[in-house]
């Protein structure tokens, strides 16, 4: 039982990560990460006024009300930043907000009569994931919750795959799908009405900042790994579950918050992917400009050595104003791929050294013709 | 009203907390005005998230709640998660809003997690440090008021001093690199004057609020005027009007907490300025346009020259260069106008 506790728990991790990050690609590659923030704050507002109306945090109204609500936050967004008063990011930074205190206040206004708190919706209590429990017709149908995500996953699942090419063409040139009758406007609304459904649906469970970290971090994880964007859905998928996972082992260690660590474990494997990144990386990148820097110098010394061959590694250093280490660190390379070798203290190209001087590299464009 | 300031004047705990929310509301809208104007509003956000570690590192360290300490934390690592996001923009191709979106939902992540790890080592003095997370404006002491001035005062007299260096960096930051002076690092003090603006909201307003006091009252500043010292000391004023207003208000009813209730009284100062301000203003350009209509159609019916104030343009004879392609007619110029006879 303990055990189908925790995977329940784990399964509603990887549900909600699933749901986001399919949909969250798209907020990264439309530069709109911080209106899924937005509109994960404002749900709120429509969570509260539909519990304020029927009474109760359950169904269809709840649903509908929040995402009604998200919609008008990105309504009232765009309606400020067209208004050229405001730039883009100040109105986002306007709406949210204000939308958000509102729902706080109605929540502390009218908290006897609604049951919710506001520690509740940030951080959410998945780990009451196991508890609530579907009973429909007297069967005990497992937790609630993963139903709901379920249905939620498989909603995003279809739509990102039925609209797929249309979403693909209006991200990445809304010109050409204006012209080829794809409406960019439409695909925008439509995209947004599921960035609020998911968010309403995600966040009772896991509480507004597990979704905006699932929204945003493991897209942008991919988009750092991948150049392709169903690559990159696949990958956003995987690591988002796989932070669920991770951040559920972390939580069991520390005794800490499920969803914090969720979002720390989404946070490190960004980080992972930001330093080591095949392409893209940080650190990748800079051993790769290491490598084309020590190959240059090595081709500038060869070049050298084809004219006034002999030398020794101190002359060397002379001639070409490099530090001793540097020089060193050069001719090893050289004679580490057999291009160089020492005759006693002097230098000497091979016969492969002589060959690769030959060829014109980076080195031919920097030494100046001698005759 | 009258029992309003009465409670503002004379209660101690309304006041303190008066004072507090003025003092915060002063110091996010001057520096609010150059993170408006930088096109970074959504900096004081994650700033504001990525400030949690640190104040629950803060406690950690000193073994309870001192005040100084949370802040020191919360000033240090939200500054950091600043730097992380000039990281990520810099060294990655991801653009400024998914590094601001991954920076404040890790260092939140992470200050949940230490928050919640505080709270279940039982540490009896922990209680109400979670008062961060929204803020909890009613129990700022007379200490807290203090400490907050002496920050804010230091950061508006930085401000102050490097005046003309923040403003080319708002404006023309090329221009200000060819004449020398150092605008990283200039960006790089601003952005700390940014955190401790957000560290001193931090306790009455919280982290999720606290992006709307930088930006609401620069952005409601700017609606009024085009000159940078104006917009400064108005945003600073309204800034310090919505505080106190938030907290003499919310202290009529305890349900209602300081924090959001500053936020909207912000944002409704906000919507006025969009609507009213003159020559900005919706409805200011919107009368603009009709009068020039009126005038335009009044010039198609009339003829050249009619009912023209010296230097203005002749309407007219607009007209009658359009002539050759579209000749206008009373219908056309007014649609809605009854139709004269020509004089």
């Amino acid at each position: 039982m303990q055990l189908g506790f925790q995977l329940s728990i784990i399964l509603a991790g990887v549900l909600v990560a699933t749901s986001c990050a399919l949909i969250g690609s798209f907020l990264v590659l439309r530069k709109l990460a911080l209106v899924g923030d937005a509109i994960s704050h404002t749900v709120v507002l429509g969570i509260v006024l539909a519990a304020l109306l029927t009474g109760g945090i359950n169904g269809i109204p709840t649903l509908l009300g929040a995402t009604l609500v998200g919609l008008l936050t990105v309504l009232l967004i765009e309606l400020l930043s067209g208004s050229g008063l405001v730039k883009e990011d100040a109105a986002i930074g306007l709406v949210f907000p204000a939308l958000f205190a509102l729902g706080v206040i109605l929540i502390s206004r009218y908290a006897g009569d609604v049951h919710l708190d506001v520690e509740h919706v940030l951080y959410g209590e998945i780990a009451y994931t196991p508890f609530d429990r579907l009973v429909l017709a007297g069967w005990d149908l497992g937790p609630r919750t993963l139903w709901v995500l379920g249905g939620i996953g498989c909603f995003d699942l279809a739509f990102v795959l039925l609209f797929y090419k249309e979403l693909k063409l209006a991200t990445f040139d809304p010109g050409l799908a204006a012209a080829v009758g794809i409406s960019p406007v439409l695909m925008h609304y439509l995209l947004m009405f599921v960035v609020s459904l998911t968010t309403v649906g995600a966040f009772d469970a896991v509480g507004a900042v597990l979704v905006v970290a699932f929204l945003i971090v493991p897209p942008a994880t991919a988009y750092l790994l991948t150049d392709r964007l169903a690559v990159m859905l696949g990958i956003s998928v995987l690591s988002g579950a796989l932070s669920a996972v991770l951040g559920y082992a972390l939580a069991r260690l520390l005794d800490a918050s499920i969803a914090g660590s969720m979002a720390t474990a989404a946070g490190s494997l960004f980080a992972l992917a930001f330093a080591l990144s095949p392409r893209h990386g940080l650190i990748t990148g800079a051993l790769r400009a290491a490598r084309v820097r020590r190959r240059f110098a090595v081709d500038l010394l060869l070049d050298h050595l084809v004219r006034s061959e002999r030398d020794t590694e101190t002359q060397i250093q002379a001639e070409f104003r490099w530090s001793a280490r540097r020089a060193r660190a050069v001719v090893r390379d050289g004679v580490r791929r057999g291009l160089l070798r020492f005759q006693g203290e002097r230098l000497v190209l091979t016969e492969a050294g002589r060959a690769e001087a030959a060829v014109p590299g980076p080195g031919a464009l920097m030494t100046v013709p001698t005759e | 009203m009258r029992d309003l300031l009465n409670l503002l004047l004379f209660d101690y705990t309304v006041r303190t907390v008066a004072l507090g929310c003025a003092v915060l509301g002063a110091v996010s809208g001057v520096l609010g005005c150059f993170a408006v104007l930088r096109r970074q509003s959504l900096f004081g956000d994650a700033l504001a998230h990525a400030a949690l570690p640190g104040v629950c590192l803060g406690f950690v360290f000193a073994g309870g709640k001192s005040p100084a300490w949370l802040l020191v934390g919360a000033a240090v690592s939200g500054w950091l998660g600043a730097l992380a996001v000039l990281g990520v923009v810099r060294g990655s191709r991801l653009k400024e809003d998914a590094a601001l979106g991954i920076v404040l939902t890790t260092f939140f992540g992470v200050g949940i997690v230490l928050l919640t790890r505080i709270q279940n080592t039982g540490n009896a003095s922990q209680s109400g440090l979670n008062s961060f997370l929204f803020g909890q404006a009613a129990v700022l002491l007379q200490r807290d008021v203090l400490i907050m001035a002496g920050a804010g005062a230091t950061v508006l007299a930085l401000v102050a001093l490097f005046y003309k260096e923040f403003k080319l960096l708002a404006f023309d930051p090329a221009y200000g690199s060819t004449l020398g002076v150092p605008m990283g690092l200039l960006g790089v003090l601003l952005t700390g004057l940014i955190t401790v603006a957000v560290v001193i909201g931090l306790q009455s307003v919280g982290v999720i609020l606290m992006a709307a006091m930088l930006i609401a009252p620069a952005s409601a500043a700017r609606q009024w005027t085009d000159r940078l010292a104006v917009m400064i000391g108005l945003a600073a004023l309204l800034g310090a009007v919505s505080g106190v207003a938030g907290a003499a208000l919310s202290s009529l009813d305890a349900r209602v907490p300081t924090g959001p209730l500053i936020v909207l009284l912000a944002t409704a100062i906000v919507l006025f300025s969009l609507a009213f301000a003159p020559r900005r203003g919706l409805l200011w350009v919107g009368l603009q346009r009709r009068r020039e209509n009126r005038k335009l159609a009044a010039a198609a019916v009339h003829g050249p020259g009619f009912n023209k104030a010296p230097g203005e343009p002749d309407y007219a004879d607009h007209l009658g260069a359009l002539g050759g392609v579209h000749r206008p007619t009373d219908r056309d110029a007014a649609p809605n106008a009854p139709i004269k006879e020509r004089p």
